[in-house]
């Protein structure tokens, strides 16, 4: 069969949604995208993390053929996104970050023209409208013109719009950005279905607790590059280990306690005496058992012990703030921290 | 959506938009600009109250000084007021272009795989009602003011085609305009400047003869002239000669010229 078609062999042996070496795009002198690499895997939720004007959106576009990339690659299912557009956009459905629906228009009217224009005949476009708008629970605003919609149920249709196809692909573009809480957690449960169904998944967020809470794999754009690129617990890892947080019940055993703290672990620890307070990098977990006997026998009271794992939030400022040179590790941002 | 979705192995996937599909996709987007027609009547002001509006006015205005009498000015001014009518609608073509290339979901159309010439296709095409509406709407109140056309209803059937597929063929420029504009009121700014002076400069109002010869010159080239005098032989007399294949062809050149020239530029955006 797959001799009959060599196309099915190739996409077969395509495991990546998106491949792209060394974009680039320039607009007038400005380098918004200067060599970027992703690979995703079929059947993942990706997340690309930035800054605004870092770059995200023009990747975005640029993968879903609607910017030219100036210089490199990229394939979607082993497709070229230049050589080969129109095969691409059979297999991707983009949300943009501002709706791409019709405001004149209603909700039904919308999906019609979308499903007309894919294909569908009359009467399978009005059942597939009817359908996504009930998935979506749109259905009681369906006849209404969108300029009455919420931002939320703006945002649902145009995910919708992007699934009239089943697309294996489906960019998102910061597609939580402006909504409430409650109707952000109902997007998010969204796109995990949609991965459920075999669907791959790109995201862009300025939100780090979205790409935490969503994303298989992270890319963090910066100024038009790469920084970092991994699960989201190698990114964290990347940037500093997990710290130990001690406080003594007595304050004036803190100083005891820190030597204690010091010999076992063999590391620098940071003392903010006022609160009673010891925080020390943990390498290695096994020997916090060693340091707790050893506090026992010294005869120091601890009030409470926690492990503090560092945050998306830590990873996002290391590697995208401008003075990243000063501070190129969480351990030090406590220090200035503590000592500010 | 809780269906699994077809692997990409098994779809079948083809790089290129077949003729049939450039067509179909040009007519859904068409049924698209008569939608948002029908749901944005305000689109419409001008071309129904333009026609009311300017016959009322220039008849009772220019009739008693140009043709003795508002009844015998009828025939020499509904023609003239149908070709500068309709022809300025077409202008709205190419500001709607611009608007509607604008917006977020010329993205989704961009991103769809559909043939890349359906939006503009679709948009000329919806802009037909506009032309219908205000060609029947002029008709209509030359009537009411006593206008008997001597050629009967079939030929001024004709006559409302021929100025139709004028201004279609013309709005092609302003389509140009539309897509290499920056902001939609340039195109507007850039397609008045056009239209004043072929749509004045011609035998639509005052006869050629009242004029300086220097202007008779411009005026007895300028095609809106030829097209002019061809709706009027058509609907007050019934004859059809050399002025409707001057218009015609005129119309044929428009297209040939700006069609690629709209299409590429568009292409490009696109």
């Amino acid at each position: 069969m797959g001799r009959e078609n060599p196309i099915q062999l190739k996409s077969v042996d395509a495991p990546w949604a998106v491949e792209a070496r060394g974009l680039v795009k320039t607009f007038g002198g400005f380098r918004a995208v200067d060599g970027v690499d992703l690979k995703v895997r079929a059947g993942t939720i990706y997340g690309v993390l930035g800054p605004n004007g870092a770059g995200k959106t023009t990747t975005i576009r640029m993968l879903a053929t609607l910017l030219r990339p100036d210089a490199g690659t990229a394939t979607i299912f082993g497709y070229d996104v230049v050589k080969e557009p129109q095969i691409v956009r059979q297999l991707i459905g983009v949300t943009g970050q501002y709706a791409s629906v019709d405001e004149t228009l209603s909700a039904t009217e919308n999906l019609i023209i979308f499903s007309r224009l894919l294909g569908l005949s009359h009467t399978e476009a009005r059942r597939k409208a009817a359908e996504l708008l009930e998935e979506f629970s749109l259905t009681e605003a369906a006849k209404r013109p969108l300029k009455k919609f919420s931002g939320g149920m703006r945002r649902r249709l145009d995910l919708a719009a992007s699934l009239i196809a089943q697309p294996p692909l489906i960019f998102l573009d910061e597609p939580t950005t402006g909504l409430d809480p409650r109707t952000r957690a109902q997007m998010w449960e969204t796109i995990r279905r949609l991965v459920k169904t075999g669907s791959t998944v790109v995201l862009t967020t300025q939100y780090l607790d979205e790409a935490d809470q969503l994303a298989d794999r992270i890319a963090v754009i910066h100024h038009g590059g790469v920084v970092a690129e991994g699960t989201v617990d190698e990114l964290k890892a990347s940037v500093g280990r997990s710290s130990l947080q001690l406080r003594v019940e007595e304050p004036q055993t803190i100083e005891r306690a820190r030597r204690c703290v010091e010999q076992v672990l063999r590391v620098q620890s940071i003392v903010s005496p006022e609160a009673g307070k010891i925080t020390a990098p943990m390498a290695d977990a096994d020997k916090v058992t060693d340091l707790l006997i050893a506090l026992r026998e010294a005869g120091i009271r601890l009030s409470e012990m926690s492990v503090q794992k560092p945050t998306l939030d830590e990873v996002f400022l290391t590697l995208t703030g401008d003075n990243v040179t000063e501070s190129p590790s969480s351990d030090e941002m406590d220090v200035e921290v503590s000592q500010g | 959506m809780n269906q699994p979705i077809t692997p990409v192995s098994q779809r079948q996937l083809r790089n290129h938009t077949s003729f049939g599909q450039s067509v179909r996709n040009s007519f859904t987007m068409a049924y698209r600009g008569i939608l948002k027609i029908r749901r944005t009547p305000e689109q419409l002001f001008d071309v129904t109250f333009q026609p009311i509006i300017f016959t009322l006015m220039f008849t009772y205005i220019f009739g008693g000084a140009i043709s003795g009498n508002v009844q015998s000015y009828l025939p020499v001014i509904i023609p003239g007021i149908l070709v500068q009518t309709v022809i300025t609608t077409s202008v709205v073509t190419g500001v709607q272009l611009r608007e509607d290339m604008d917006k977020g979901v010329f993205d989704r159309f961009k991103s769809l795989p559909i043939a890349r010439i359906a939006p503009l296709a679709g948009a000329l095409l919806a802009d037909t009602v506009r032309y219908t509406i205000a060609t029947v709407l002029t008709f209509t109140m030359g009537y009411i003011m006593g206008y008997r056309p001597g050629g009967g209803l079939s030929h001024v059937a004709i006559a409302a085609v021929l100025v139709i597929v004028c201004a279609w063929a013309i709005s092609w420029i302003f389509a140009f305009f539309g897509v290499i504009a920056r902001t939609a009121s340039s195109v507007q700014g850039i397609s008045m400047i056009i239209l004043f002076p072929l749509t004045f400069l011609s035998n639509a109002f005052v006869p050629v003869k009242t004029m300086p010869h220097w202007l008779q010159w411009f005026v007895n080239i300028n095609p809106i002239s030829h097209l002019v005098t061809a709706v009027r032989n058509l609907a007050n007399t019934g004859t059809i000669g050399n002025d409707l294949a001057i218009s015609l062809i005129g119309a044929a050149v428009a297209v040939a010229i700006f069609a690629p020239l709209t299409v590429r530029a568009y292409m490009r955006r696109a």
